[in-house]
């Protein structure tokens, strides 16, 4: 098996042996912590530019199957886990890890200490990184590490968004659709979605509570959005720093007020900044599937899947806007509501996938939202 | 929504004896429970008839019953504390029961008492089959196909609905008792009556086979908020059709993807709502099918449970404290995380290791028992282990488990414990049936040349599972045993033998050498374990719990040494088994906290999860590591304490004691050379000799003739065991030389050194127990218990009276005497334990072992000083004066321990007492007067002794006359007695009213056909001797069925008449161990 070698700005080098693809990638690295759902992480859009650690040891133990991608391909930039299973066992399963990541040219290194980067992580905050099986001198690794750009102030989400404007109506199979209870209203809303890279899970919560489905380039503007009738726009999640992306802060702004917009993570820091409020980057980010959030409005804590750097600043946000999701585990803020215009969104991933499903009411208070405030 | 301020007195009640399917879990949660709610500043009365348990120690609770565990004599409790609230979910089955009948009695109306945590209606649900498939399936999901049946003729009917093979499981019962497989139509009905039987309200589940299916646990918390969490999932190595506490587990579930685990999550939400467990923890056990994945309910236990232990230790989540913390009023987001302290405890663990269980098993005790393992639990103890990769974590396992193994093969303890490779037939027969050595079926299968697919197709064991284990067995062949010796071995190939969990052992084993060198030279070559954190987050927080684990993963080590502070380090006992269980634990934890009050830091090492001392709250620093020289070496030499006790954990760190100290590890207290003294026959007759103290004659053989000379010297009958063994393994009564020539060779083989210790048995003897404690010149005796079955009943069976009840003071000074001469010798520091057998007025020393013993427990519950607190504190170099403790305690009351056996999960296995140990747990019953306590310790152990009524008496020809002279007695207290011919004749002759019946082979109505219909209320039959008659096992194996009280000894009889009297002349009262030690202290 060919050695890889994952390298950090800090000059900490890690070594194992290579899956997937060959060459070399840079990234910010980054490490999620839920034990399942490896594919759903690979595919995540967000995940764009960076490298990710799995803390779980032992991956790729159930392959990859047909209905778990959330978008038509992995994104990351690698992919570090401590153990590939050199089998793969279950009854879904289409193909094994290392073929999908061979298939779509990302490297993925197994055989290191994962602990030992996700320590590294915790101390020194995220740090740039680069994998490489062609370079395997760890001084010049490092020195690559250092030079490469990071994910601060650039648009990454220009990478992944879709260029075409496409409507969409696909669901989860019966067996999977894990919506419940949600009241879908007496007639079909449309929901215009604005795609930074947006996961195949929202989409599909979005349908199944009965909405027809436009999906929209993030980099539309409002004024074309607005021609599509919405009932109510959707900000989606996607990769990088939210500061960049001025236009979509500008679209978001126009539409204040005349429509119901509802955003889910990089949705949420848009949507934040377009009420006025800033993002900082966050030491290490969130990323998991256990992260504890309290809901301000109803006391109870829904634990949470995640995948964000950045934050909201609760400070700076003007007084109309009412914080209504905490993270408990850091206090930072997890959602927003407007008192008095249709706008709410969340930090973390009601869509879930991979994650508990707690928080799939959302779904739920948005169609609510679009009954409420219909769009003259 | 902070803690409930309108109560302020709660009721805990612990799980009673430990017995297979309820061990030392529940001590550990109910320990857990006590604590967290008096921090809370609520009193707390506890009851559990087990007095070897941390959560019965006085100072852990404000009122502390020792009592049996039934409705009357809670009912007494309650009546007499008049407590607010009952928290009936961390005592197991046994309590969740109680509190289930104390309300359906009205007991809790009655007294304004608030059952917390489960109410009524939840246990209902959860517990009834019925009320819970219509539960579950309400809300949607999916049970296997089912009837349940009151009837014969029901079941009949549901058999041919559900179909054949069918899982079957009575209501009600613990651990599944009574349950099982049926494949043919005569096992369904066999299975069926015994169920009916057996579940308090006559009830079985006949279910759908899912046997094959994978199985998973999911562990839930909620609060009363409504916030519910999972704190871990667990998926089974062995697939469905194996009790989970029989199977090999794994944690986190390894094979589902996050849609399947999602969906078993909100399955997992939905049940404990409509459940209505209101706060707490639950267990949801699922079955999916490997094909299509249709998920299926299996069961619920709406209480703390021994996965949750497991769950707690797995992540760090301590379930039971907060699950105590829950049913007061607390909300999750309330409590935190004790082990990150910043994040609150409503979150759900995510780990970055994966933890295995290994069960332990004990069928060699009872070898009329087939090893089959199904839906009734028969395990006796397990190990946990963790690692960084499944293999890694198996190894450690494994090698936990002190059967002979140090890993997945390559030890002497290959070949299932024989010389013979085993032939294809043998490995496949070991495949398809599961059984405690199916794992190692498995390797021989891989070794042999099958397939994954084939052993797949016979074990239905996932491909994962068996993936893994075949990357072991290829990693053996192709690399390690292509390598002759040691220094042929590239240090790259040492290191990834570490990290797959290969042991020194096993490589020592592979390349001819021994641990030692593997050692030196691995260390040489920097290859060394780091410990990491069990910290609940996967490293995301900072942790500040100092529990580890060690791993042949990276460099970075994570223990923190504070340089300023002296370290001690304890070895605990690792698995439970017969023999050595919770009293060795309970010592350990007493040892952690004896250190801290001394001012040192304690380490405790252990593998066993069910335990109080793997609770990262009971020591300074936690390593849940195996219990072998190699792991407990790494933890030294990494934490470098001062010292190192080792006669606290039982044999398990009596074993590694020479190997330590070899190696430099100073051990604290008595020697290990004073140890080996006291086990080397030679050594110690020498000692004896030079003190002048008897021991019975005897002699040591290494084969069969030479065995047969020493007894004939002696002259039979004697006493033969197998040298280097725990709880009188092997051990035997052999009255002839036919008898000792059927029995020599097994026992030979039993003994690890292939020799045999031969004793004179003293017939009729008092075994007498001593447990003394001595600062190395000063030694008190702390307690001396009299045996009331007679010498050759294996000690840990024996029931036993503190103070004794029969022998006099003059006697009780000479033993003493005995102990002292006998501490000084051997240079005791720290506990002691003496049997002595009594007969005719002369004492003989039988057995002396210098460290802490199973009675230890009984005698701190019964004096009130905690033993093994003061012994650590000498092991450290303080001395009985020093710590205040001069004078030998003399309670006023007396404590009667009886042992609780597991005959009824082994049917067939005949229950009559002996040298071999089969008990697994024990109560204690206290009062003024020894007949009464001794009654008690009957009803702790669920012996029902009848007050009026029938009872049988069949006597052995020798103790017919002293027979007779019972049956009068109990022809006095107004019993009719039912004898057959022989011993009907004995009695009638000596004046006494007998109703004869007919022996069992001679015909019908026997005496089965009235324990059937409940007509006689106690059975008095003392066996005919060694290989006892099949008549007299069908009659006391019905006993044990029904629950008929069963006495086999004579000596057992005359207590047995003297607390039948007690009972029918006064009410049985309670008291709080607090009380009973106020009218002890002198004041």
């Amino acid at each position: 098996m060919a050695i890889a070698k994952l390298a950090l700005e800090n000059g900490l080098v890690f070594t194992g042996t290579a899956f997937g693809a060959t060459g070399q990638r840079d990234g910010e690295v980054c490490f999620n912590t839920s034990m399942t759902g490896y594919q759903e992480i690979l595919t995540d859009p967000s995940y764009y530019g960076q490298i990710v650690t799995m803390t779980y040891p032992l991956i790729g133990n159930y392959g990859i199957n047909a209905d778990d991608a959330e978008s038509a391909k992995p994104w990351l930039s690698g992919f570090v886990c401590r153990e590939l299973s050199r089998i793969v066992s279950n009854y879904r399963h289409t193909q094994k890890l290392e073929d999908f990541l061979a298939e779509h040219g990302i490297i993925g290194l197994q055989g290191v200490d994962t602990r030992a980067i996700v320590l590294a992580t915790r101390s020194q905050g995220a740090m740039k990184g680069i994998l490489s099986t062609t370079d395997l001198d760890d001084d010049s690794l490092v020195a690559k590490a250092k030079a490469s750009p990071g994910l601060v102030g650039r648009d990454v989400a220009r990478e992944v968004m879709p260029t075409e404007t496409r409507s969409w109506s696909e669901c989860n199979a019966d067996e999977w659709r894990f919506l419940q209870g949600i009241q879908t209203s007496s007639h079909a809303k449309h929901v215009v979605a604005m795609d930074f890279g947006m996961k195949w899970n929202i989409a599909r919560c979005l349908a199944e509570t009965g909405c027809k489905v436009t999906v929209v380039p993030g980099s539309t503007p409002a004024a074309e959005i607005m021609a599509h009738r919405p009932d109510g726009v959707f900000i989606s999640n996607g990769p990088g720093d939210p500061e960049p992306l001025t236009y979509a802060i500008d679209s978001i702004q126009q539409m204040l007020g005349k429509v119901p917009i509802f955003g889910i993570c990089l949705g949420h820091q848009l949507i934040g900044q377009a009420l006025g409020g800033k993002t900082f980057k966050l030491k290490f980010g969130h990323r998991g599937a256990n992260q504890p959030v309290l809901n301000q409005l109803t006391g109870r804590v829904e634990i949470t899947t995640q995948n964000h750097g950045f934050a909201v600043d609760p400070a700076t946000l003007p007084d109309a806007v009412v914080p209504t999701h905490i993270n408990l585990n850091d206090q930072t803020l997890e959602g927003l509501r407007h008192r008095d215009l249709p706008v709410f969104s969340v930090q973390y991933h009601p869509e879930a996938s991979a994650g508990p499903h707690d928080s799939q009411y959302l779904f739920g208070d948005f169609v609510e939202m679009m009954d409420k405030h219909p769009v003259r | 929504m902070p803690k409930r301020t309108d109560i302020k007195k709660i009721l805990i009640i612990g799980s009673g004896p430990i017995i297979i399917g309820q061990a030392c879990e529940f001590d550990y949660s109910g320990s857990q429970a006590c604590k967290a709610l008096r921090e809370e500043g609520y009193e707390i009365v506890l009851v559990n008839s087990n007095p070897a348990t941390i959560m019965t120690d006085p100072e852990r609770s404000d009122r502390t019953y020792i009592e049996p565990l039934t409705v009357e004599v809670l009912t007494k409790i309650i009546e007499k504390e008049r407590p607010d609230a009952l928290l009936p979910t961390l005592g197991g089955q046994t309590a969740l029961n109680l509190g289930f009948d104390l309300f359906n009695e009205g007991v809790l109306t009655r007294f304004g008492v608030e059952m917390i945590g489960a109410n009524a209606e939840a246990i209902a649900k959860a517990e009834g089959r019925d009320l819970f498939k219509k539960t579950v399936q309400a809300i949607g999901l999916e049970l296997p196909h089912s009837a349940i049946v009151r009837t014969m003729e029901e079941a009949r009917a549901a058999r041919d609905e559900v179909g054949l093979p069918c899982v079957l499981r009575p209501a009600f019962t613990l651990g599944g008792t009574g349950g099982g497989i049926a494949y043919n139509r005569d096992e369904y009905d066999e299975i069926i009556s015994r169920g009916l039987e057996l579940s308090p309200i006559h009830e079985v589940l006949v279910e759908e086979s899912v046997i094959g299916w994978k199985e998973f646990e999911m562990e839930v918390m909620r609060d009363h908020a409504d916030n519910v969490v999972i704190i871990c999932a667990i998926e089974n190595f062995d697939p469905m059709g194996v009790h989970t506490g029989d199977s090999i587990t794994v944690a986190p579930a390894q094979t589902l993807t996050d849609k399947e685990y999602q969906r078993m999550r909100d399955a997992s939400l939905r049940i404990i709502r409509a459940i209505g467990v209101e706060t707490g923890g639950s267990n949801i056990q699922f079955a999916i099918n490997p094909d299509d994945g249709r998920m299926v309910v299996i069961e619920m236990n709406p209480r703390v449970s021994r996965s949750s232990a497991l769950a707690s230790k797995a992540t760090g989540f301590p379930i039971a404290k907060i699950a105590a913390k829950l049913a007061v009023g607390y909300r999750l987001d309330e409590l935190r995380n004790d082990i990150t302290r910043e994040t609150p405890a409503c979150f759900e663990p995510t780990i970055d290791y994966v933890v295995t269980k290994v069960p332990r098993f004990t069928f060699e005790k009872f070898p009329d028992t087939p090893i089959t393992l199904t839906t009734s639990m028969k395990s006796i103890g397990e190990a946990m282990a963790i690692g960084r990769t499944f293999k890694e974590s198996l190894q450690k396992a494994l090698r936990s488990m002190e059967t002979g193994h140090f890993g997945l093969g390559c030890s002497r303890g290959d070949r299932f414990g024989t010389d013979r490779y085993p032939d294809r037939d043998e490995i496949i027969q070991k495949l398809v049936t599961p059984n405690p050595y199916r794992i190692w079926a498995i390797r021989y299968g891989l070794l042999s040349g099958m397939t994954l697919e084939e052993i797949h197709e016979k074990t239905k064991i996932d491909k994962w599972f068996l993936e893994n284990i075949k990357e072991l067995v290829d990693f053996e062949v192709e690399k390690l045993r292509t390598i002759k010796r040691l220094e042929d071995a590239p240090a790259d190939l040492i290191r990834e033998a570490k990290k797959l969990g290969y042991s020194d052992r096993q490589l020592a084993y592979l390349w001819n050498t021994t641990e030692f060198h593997i050692r030196r030279h691995r260390t040489d070559l920097g290859i060394v374990p780091v410990f990491r954190l069990v910290d609940t987050c996967a490293a995301e927080f900072e942790a500040y719990t100092p529990y580890y684990y060690s791993t042949y993963d990276g460099t970075i080590d994570e223990t923190r040494l504070d340089p300023t502070k002296k370290r001690v380090m304890i070895l605990g006992g690792g698995p439970n088994r017969i023999g050595q269980g919770i009293e060795f634990d309970y010592c350990c934890c007493h040892a952690a906290y004896a250190l801290q009050e001394e001012g040192y830091e304690s380490i405790m090492v252990n593998s066993n999860p069910e335990t109080v001392s793997t609770d990262y709250d009971t020591s300074d620093h936690l390593f849940f590591e195996p219990l072998t020289v190699e792991d407990v070496l790494n933890v030294y030499e990494r934490m470098k304490p001062v010292g190192v006790i080792v006669q606290f954990g039982g044999q398990t760190p009596l074993n590694l004691a020479r190997a330590l100290e070899a190696a430099g590890v100073p051990i604290i207290g008595t020697s290990p050379d004073s140890i080996d003294l006291a086990e080397d026959r030679d050594r110690f007759q020498a000692l004896l000799r030079r003190i002048n103290l008897r021991q019975p004659d005897n002699g040591i053989a290494r084969d069969a003739s030479t065995a047969k000379t020493i007894a004939q010297q002696i002259g039979y009958p004697v006493l033969v065991r197998p040298s280097y063994v725990l709880g009188g393994r092997a051990m035997r009564v052999v009255y002839d030389e036919s008898q000792l020539e059927n029995y020599v060779e097994k026992a030979l083989y039993a003994s690890p050194d292939q020799s045999l210790l031969i004793d004179r048995f003293l017939e009729d003897a008092t075994e007498v127990d001593v447990d003394a404690i001595s600062d190395g010149n000063k030694t008190l005796v702390c307690g001396v218990m009299e045996h009331i079955e007679e010498a050759g009943i294996h000690s840990g069976d024996s029931a036993c009276a503190l103070p004794p009840y029969s022998l006099s003071a003059e006697l009780v000074g000479r033993i003493k005497e005995q102990a002292y001469a006998l501490a000084r010798e051997l240079k005791v520091i720290g506990l002691m334990n003496i049997q002595f057998a009594v007969k005719d007025g002369e004492i003989y020393v039988l057995e002396v072992n210098p460290r802490a013993s199973r009675t230890v427990p009984f005698v701190s519950k019964t004096t009130g000083i905690p033993i093994p607190k003061l012994a650590a504190k000498l092991m450290v170099g303080r001395t009985l004066d020093e710590i205040g403790f001069t004078t030998e305690p003399s309670p006023k009351h007396i404590s009667v321990k009886e042992s609780s056996f597991p005959f009824v999960r082994f049917p067939g296995v005949d229950i009559i007492l002996g040298p071999e140990m089969r008990s697994t747990g024990e109560v204690m019953g206290i009062d003024e007067d020894f007949a009464m306590a001794f009654a008690k310790s009957q009803l702790a152990v669920k012996t029902m002794l009848p007050k009026t009524g029938k009872i049988f008496m069949s006597f052995a020809d020798r103790d017919k006359p002293a027979g007779a002279k019972l049956a009068e007695q109990f022809h006095q207290l107004g019993f009719e007695i039912l004898s057959t011919p022989g011993t009907a004749k004995v009695i009638r002759e000596s004046g006494v009213p007998v109703t004869q019946i007919l022996k069992v082979q001679q015909g019908r109505p026997n005496i089965i056909d009235y324990m059937k219909n409940d007509e006689v209320g106690l059975i008095v039959n003392t066996p005919s001797g060694p290989g006892a008659r099949d008549d007299e096992r069908k009659i006391r194996g019905e006993a044990v069925a029904r629950g008929v009280a069963c006495v086999t000894t004579l000596a057992a009889a005359r207590v047995v008449v003297q607390s039948i009297h007690a009972l029918q002349t006064r009410e049985m009262d309670v008291r709080a161990l607090q009380d009973w030690y106020k009218l002890a202290s002198p004041s």
